[in-house]
C-alpha cells in the first residue's frame, strides 16, 4: 500500500509498504531516516521513540498505515540546520552518550518532558525515561543531561 | 494483508461484519507487537485510530461512558478523580510512550489475566459497551466479559465501544506486584471500591486466575460484616484477606509461583480495604 505522512516538516510518500510494516521500519528502511533505533520491537527500550501529532509513541509499536497523514517528528527533525536542540547538547556536555544506542530514543522522551514540565523533580525525570533502556552510561549522565537542558530551558523562558 | 481504515464508527461495525477476521488495532501496543514477532498474521488490519467516537467521553445521567480508543494518559489527566482506582492502574501501565497509545478498549479486547484495567472496572462495577452492525448494541457486566484466558465475551462481528461506569463514590485503590515501578506486567493485582452509599465494597483480582475476577465471598462477607460508622476490626480485615485470597486459583509461572500469588493477594486485599477505609473515615469526619 501507498503510505503518506509529513515527516520533519517534510511531505513523505512511500509505496509498496507492507500492511503490517511499523512505523519504525518506514521511518528507517524506506525514508532514510536511521536516526531512530531499532532494538527490541516490542515497546519495551524506547530506543524507538518519535513524536507522532506531538505525542511521543514507540515507532514500532505504530502500524505504518496508522501514520497516515499524521505528522512525525524524528531524532533528526529536533536540531535546527547545524545547531543542536539543548536536550542534543546537554547529553554531548554531560557525557550522557556512550555507546549512542539509547541516544535518540531519550533525546525525544527528554525533549517531550521538558517542553511539558518547566522544572521536573528527579522523580519526574526517572517516571518519564523509565521507558527507555540504557545499557551503557548507568543512567547517572542521562538525568545530569536532563537536568541541565530543563535548567537552560527554564532560564531562557 | 489489508488494511481497513474506517473515518466512522458506523463504517468500522461494517467493516468487522463484512470481515469479521479482520484485527482491531487501537493503540496497537498489543498488536504490533504480536505482529513484529510473527506470532499473528491476520488477512486485515481494522484501524481504529481515525474514528472519533471512540476517542471521547462523556457522562450520561451522571455515569461516565468512556470511548474505547481514549488512552491511560488522558485517563490519568482527564479522569483520575472520577475513576480513581482505573486512573491508579493506568499509571503502572507500562511506560509513557506506552500511556500515550494503550487503551482501556485494548486491554479489555486482549483480556489478558494480568491486563491492568480489569481489576478497577470489576471493583467498580463497570459495564462494556459492545456492538455489531447487524445485532445492535450489547452491555455486557465486566465480571461476565472475561470468560477464558485471553478470551472475551466480544462475537467476532463486534466491536468495543466504550466502557460504562459511575464516578466513584468512595474511594478506591489498585495495587500491583511487579519487580519494578515501571514496564511491569502484574505477578498479580488487587482493585478494590467502597460503595458507600450501598453499604457495599467491590473487588477485583488479577494475574491470579484464568481470568480477571471478582472475589464475591469477600464482597459478600463485608456487605454483611462492615461497620460504616466504626474504625475497621482487624478480626474482619484478617477474615476478608482470607476470602479474597481463596477466590484466586493462580498457577505457577516465571512470574511468580501459586503460593507467593495467593499470599500476596492477601495482603493486597488487606492493605487497599485499609487505606481505602482510612480515606472514607477522614472523608466523613471533615
Ligand atoms: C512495553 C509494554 C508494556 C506493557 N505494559 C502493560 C502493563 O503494565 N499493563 C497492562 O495491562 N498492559 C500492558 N501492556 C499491554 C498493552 O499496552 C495493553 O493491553 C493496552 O491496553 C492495549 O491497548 P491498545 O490500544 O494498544 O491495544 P491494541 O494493541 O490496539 O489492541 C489490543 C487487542 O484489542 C483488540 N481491540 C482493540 N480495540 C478494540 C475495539 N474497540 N473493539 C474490539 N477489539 C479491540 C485488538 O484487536 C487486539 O486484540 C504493555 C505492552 C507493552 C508493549
Ligand atoms: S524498538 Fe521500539 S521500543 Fe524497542
Ligand atoms: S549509551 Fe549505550 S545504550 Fe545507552
Amino acid at each position: 500500500m501507498r503510505v503518506s505522512f509529513t515527516v520533519n516538516g517534510r511531505r513523505e510518500t512511500v509505496d509498496d509498504v507492507w500492511e503490517g510494516e511499523s512505523l519504525l521500519y518506514v521511518l528507517r528502511e524506506r525514508m532514510g531516516l536511521p536516526g531512530s533505533k531499532n532494538a527490541c520491537e516490542q515497546g519495551e527500550c524506547g530506543s524507538c521513540t518519535v513524536y507522532l501529532d506531538g505525542t511521543p509513541v514507540c515507532a514500532c509499536l505504530v502500524a505504518a498505515g496508522q501514520a497516515e497523514g499524521r505528522e512525525v517528528r524524528t531524532v533528526e527533525g529536533l536540531a535546527d540546520g547545524d545547531r543542536l536542540d539543548p536536550v542534543q547538547e546537554a547529553f554531548v556536555e554531560c557525557g550522557a552518550v556512550q555507546c549512542g544506542f539509547c541516544t535518540p530514543g531519550l533525546v525525544v522522551q527528554a525533549h517531550d518532558l521538558i517542553e511539558r514540565v518547566e522544572q521536573p523533580s528527579d522523580a519526574e525525570i526517572r517516571e518519564a525515561l523509565a521507558g527507555n533502556l540504557c545499557r551503557c552510561t548507568g543512567y547517572e549522565k542521562i538525568l545530569d543531561a536532563v537536568r541541565l537542558a530543563a535548567a537552560r530551558k527554564a532560564a531562557d523562558r | 494483508m489489508d488494511f481497513l481504515r474506517p473515518t466512522t464508527w458506523e463504517e468500522a461495525l461494517a467493516a468487522k461484519a463484512d470481515q469479521p477476521e479482520a484485527m482491531p488495532i487501537q493503540g496497537g501496543t498489543d498488536v504490533m507487537v504480536e505482529i513484529n514477532f510473527d506470532v499473528h498474521r491476520p488477512p486485515a488490519l481494522l484501524d481504529l485510530g481515525r474514528v472519533p467516537e471512540l476517542f471521547t467521553w462523556e457522562q450520561v445521567d451522571g455515569v461516565y461512558r468512556v470511548g474505547a480508543g481514549v488512552p491511560y494518559v488522558r485517563i490519568i489527566e482527564e479522569l483520575g478523580e472520577a475513576l480513581p482506582g482505573l486512573a491508579q492502574a493506568a499509571r503502572t501501565v507500562g511506560s509513557p510512550q506506552i500511556r500515550n497509545r494503550g487503551t482501556v478498549g485494548g486491554n479489555l479486547g486482549a483480556a489478558s489475566p494480568a491486563g491492568d484495567s480489569h481489576p478497577p472496572l470489576l471493583a467498580a462495577g463497570a459495564m462494556i459497551e459492545v456492538e455489531s452492525r447487524d445485532r445492535g448494541v450489547r452491555m455486557i457486566p465486566a465480571h461476565e466479559f472475561y470468560v477464558g484466558v485471553k478470551k472475551s465475551a466480544l462475537e467476532p462481528d463486534e466491536l468495543i465501544r466504550a466502557f460504562w461506569t459511575k464516578p466513584a463514590s468512595g474511594p478506591q485503590y489498585f495495587s500491583k506486584v511487579g519487580t519494578r515501578n515501571a514496564m511491569v506486567i502484574a505477578v498479580c493485582s488487587f482493585a478494590i471500591a467502597l460503595h458507600p452509599e450501598e453499604r457495599r465494597v467491590g473487588t477485583g483480582i488479577g494475574s491470579a486466575a484464568p481470568t480477571p475476577r471478582r472475589a464475591p465471598a469477600a464482597e459478600e462477607f463485608l456487605a454483611a460484616e462492615l461497620d460504616w460508622d466504626a474504625p475497621l476490626d482487624p478480626a474482619v480485615v484478617r477474615r476478608f484477606e482470607e476470602l479474597a485470597a481463596q477466590a484466586a486459583s493462580p498457577i505457577d509461572d516465571v512470574r511468580g509461583t501459586a503460593d507467593y500469588r495467593r499470599h500476596a493477594i492477601s495482603v493486597m486485599a488487606r492493605r487497599t480495604l485499609t487505606w481505602a477505609w482510612n480515606d472514607y473515615l477522614r472523608r466523613r469526619a471533615a
